[in-house]
């Protein structure tokens, strides 16, 4: 197989800033898959997009401004019954800073 | 009478319930019963509220005997919702295991709305995890059949809503297009499948995929059920801000009175009918094409010069946009978590990795790329400026014709594994109906016949940006014209 343009270790590099972890196999199958789309992708090269504008709204819209008011919104018993661990006040989670 | 429920329109269920010629709480019983005897081949359904379903029948049922306010436009209708849309009622898994067992605090707008206009919800449908896939082989949950051929596909990522609508197991669903998500299935399971322009409903409620392409839109037997549940389910929600701020008109009515006096241009893109096009599909294409001709429509031929463009455009924009949505999806304020892990970044990574399957894992790493440090510009930014480009042949070709009609997909459904091992083959069945999400334009599938081996085939009507009123019209004036005959499917 030709080189590809996506290699393995970029593919770990990727899966870290997207928190994901990958097996080998996974990261193997990813680099050809991921490959093969960017190369089709890359088409997009073969086009001279020169003095056009990018498309950043799919419709055209003003700045919306509204009056800060408060609304009813969902609870915060609601919100925290959501979560897969919490203490009635809070969202609970593991350890943030590692104390060495 | 009663056990043919399934076979009628929502305009004819909630009209006979309105007059009380059956009570809502029968017709109900009635869906429940058809539920029970073909979803053991469909597999459409990933939760069925049968408890609920009759409660809501019985609070409508004493609300029309006692003439208790106005009885709303899906009065009965029995619906059914794509997992991936917010219900307070069940559960909102989005066919995926980091949302397993995850119930929604709030109901989407467009629940709220059909609660309002009294439909009864049903339960709710299979979906390719997080709405990525065409083939609903995605899902987390299960395996759905197309009706028509339980070897194939009911497509994606809506198959269970066009697969759930198609057997008679309800009326309408409700599904989400990001690419032709509503679209294709409809296509491949033989209904109507309508995604209204970007703006027209209110996302509010809907579990984000890519948030600039996605929106919410109806499964029906037929334009008008779909015009009706579009006037139910559009129009600004303040909740929503790229929701649209335009009068939404009652699309039934607008129908019926604009059925005298339509002229229709209709415009065939040459780029649409190329030898990609399965020539079986094509075939019946064109006979929709005749009989649109035989009602005075006038056929021009229209360019859009950047559809080939359109798949790899399209596949920038949204795994950009999903990598940066499904972000939120950390195991720490809702859905599932790897238990156990030492730190918070060990359990993002376990709870994300056994949490979201290969394909959106995939979607995820290829908008993490397109989006990372020395890539922004060659492809997002690429990918932006050529979606306009993409816009502007819409607007080209409108200024030729008032509607242009193509396939909905190249080819009928396909089998179960035909297309999994190749994502890029997969990718490439939306073709059709990417550009139209790219140029936030609404398009409607309609069925227009059968293959010889006995798989529905849709047409795709594009229209004008907002103008739904028009693009149903057409639909409608389509279905009264229709030379085939589709029946239902071959299921019991």
């Amino acid at each position: 197989m030709a080189d590809k343009k996506i290699s393995r270790d970029e593919i770990y590099h990727i899966a870290d800033l997207a928190y994901l972890y990958l097996d080998n196999e996974q990261a193997e199958k990813l680099a050809s898959d991921l490959s093969e789309i960017v190369s089709y992708v890359e088409k997009l090269n073969g086009l001279s997009t020169e003095n056009v504008e990018p498309m950043m709204h799919a419709v055209t819209m003003e700045n919306i401004l509204r009056e800060d008011e408060i609304h009813a919104s969902i609870t915060k018993d609601d919100a925290l019954r959501c979560a897969p661990l919490h203490d009635g006040e809070y969202f609970l989670v593991p350890k943030i800073l590692e104390v060495d | 009478m009663s056990d043919h429920w399934w076979q009628k329109s929502a305009l004819e269920i909630s009209e006979c319930v309105k007059k009380k010629e059956v009570s809502p709480v029968e017709v109900v019983e009635s869906f429940l019963d058809r539920i029970q005897q073909v979803d053991t081949k469909v597999d459409a359904f990933t939760q069925v509220w049968s408890d609920y379903a009759v409660q809501q029948a019985k609070t409508l049922e004493k609300k029309i005997i006692k003439d208790e306010g106005e009885v709303g436009m899906l009065a009965g209708v029995p619906v059914s919702i794509k997992e991936v849309i917010c219900t307070k009622e069940g559960f909102t898994t989005c066919a995926s295991k980091i949302l397993a067992g995850y119930r929604s605090p709030y109901d989407a707008t467009v629940v709220e709305k059909l609660y309002n206009a009294d439909a009864i919800l049903i339960g709710k449908v299979n979906m390719d995890e997080f709405a990525m896939g065409s083939s609903t082989e995605n899902s987390s949950i299960k395996l759905t059949r197309n009706p028509w051929n339980l070897e194939c596909v009911p497509g994606g990522s809506s198959g269970g809503s066009a697969a759930s609508v198609s057997a008679g197991e309800c009326v309408i669903s409700l599904g989400s297009d990001t690419g032709g998500s509503i679209r294709q299935p409809a296509s491949f399971c033989g209904c109507v499948g309508l995604k209204p322009t970007y703006g027209r409903v209110s996302r509010y409620g809907l579990v984000a995929f890519a948030s600039s392409l996605d929106q919410i839109g109806p499964f029906s037997k037929n334009a008008m059920d779909s015009a009706i549940t579009l006037s139910v389910i559009g129009g600004k929600d303040p909740r929503d801000t790229t929701s649209v701020d335009l009068p939404l008109p009652n699309y039934a009515e607008q129908i019926k009175r604009g059925m005298d006096k339509v002229s229709i241009r209709i415009g065939l893109p040459k780029e649409y009918f190329t030898e990609d096009l399965n020539k079986e599909v094509k075939d019946i294409i064109m006979n929709a094409v005749k009989d649109l001709e035989k009602q005075g429509a006038e056929i021009v031929e229209v360019s859009l010069p950047h559809t080939e463009f359109a798949v790899a455009t399209y596949y920038i924009i949204c795994t950009a946009e999903a990598s940066a949505n499904l972000a939120r999806f950390d195991g720490v304020r809702y859905g599932f978590r790897h238990a156990d892990s030492k730190n918070i970044i060990e359990m993002y990574k376990r709870t994300r990795s056994e949490g979201f399957g290969p394909e959106v894992r995939r979607r995820i790493l290829l908008g993490t790329y397109v989006l990372s440090t020395g890539y922004y510009d060659a492809y997002y930014l690429k990918a932006q400026k050529v979606r306009k480009l993409i816009t502007q042949d819409f607007e080209k070709a409108f200024q030729k014709c008032d509607v242009i009609l193509g396939p909905t997909s190249p080819t009928p459904a396909f089998r179960f594994g035909e297309k999994t091992q190749n994502p890029l083959e997969m990718y490439l069945s939306d073709i059709y109906t990417i550009s139209v999400n790219l140029a936030a334009l609404p398009g409607i599938s309609v069925p227009c016949g059968l293959t010889q081996s006995g798989l529905p085939v849709g047409l795709q009507f594009i229209g004008k940006h907002f103008d739904e009123e028009y693009l149903l019209t057409v639909a409608h004036l389509y279905e009264m014209n229709r030379s085939q005959k589709l029946g239902t499917p071959p299921l019991i």
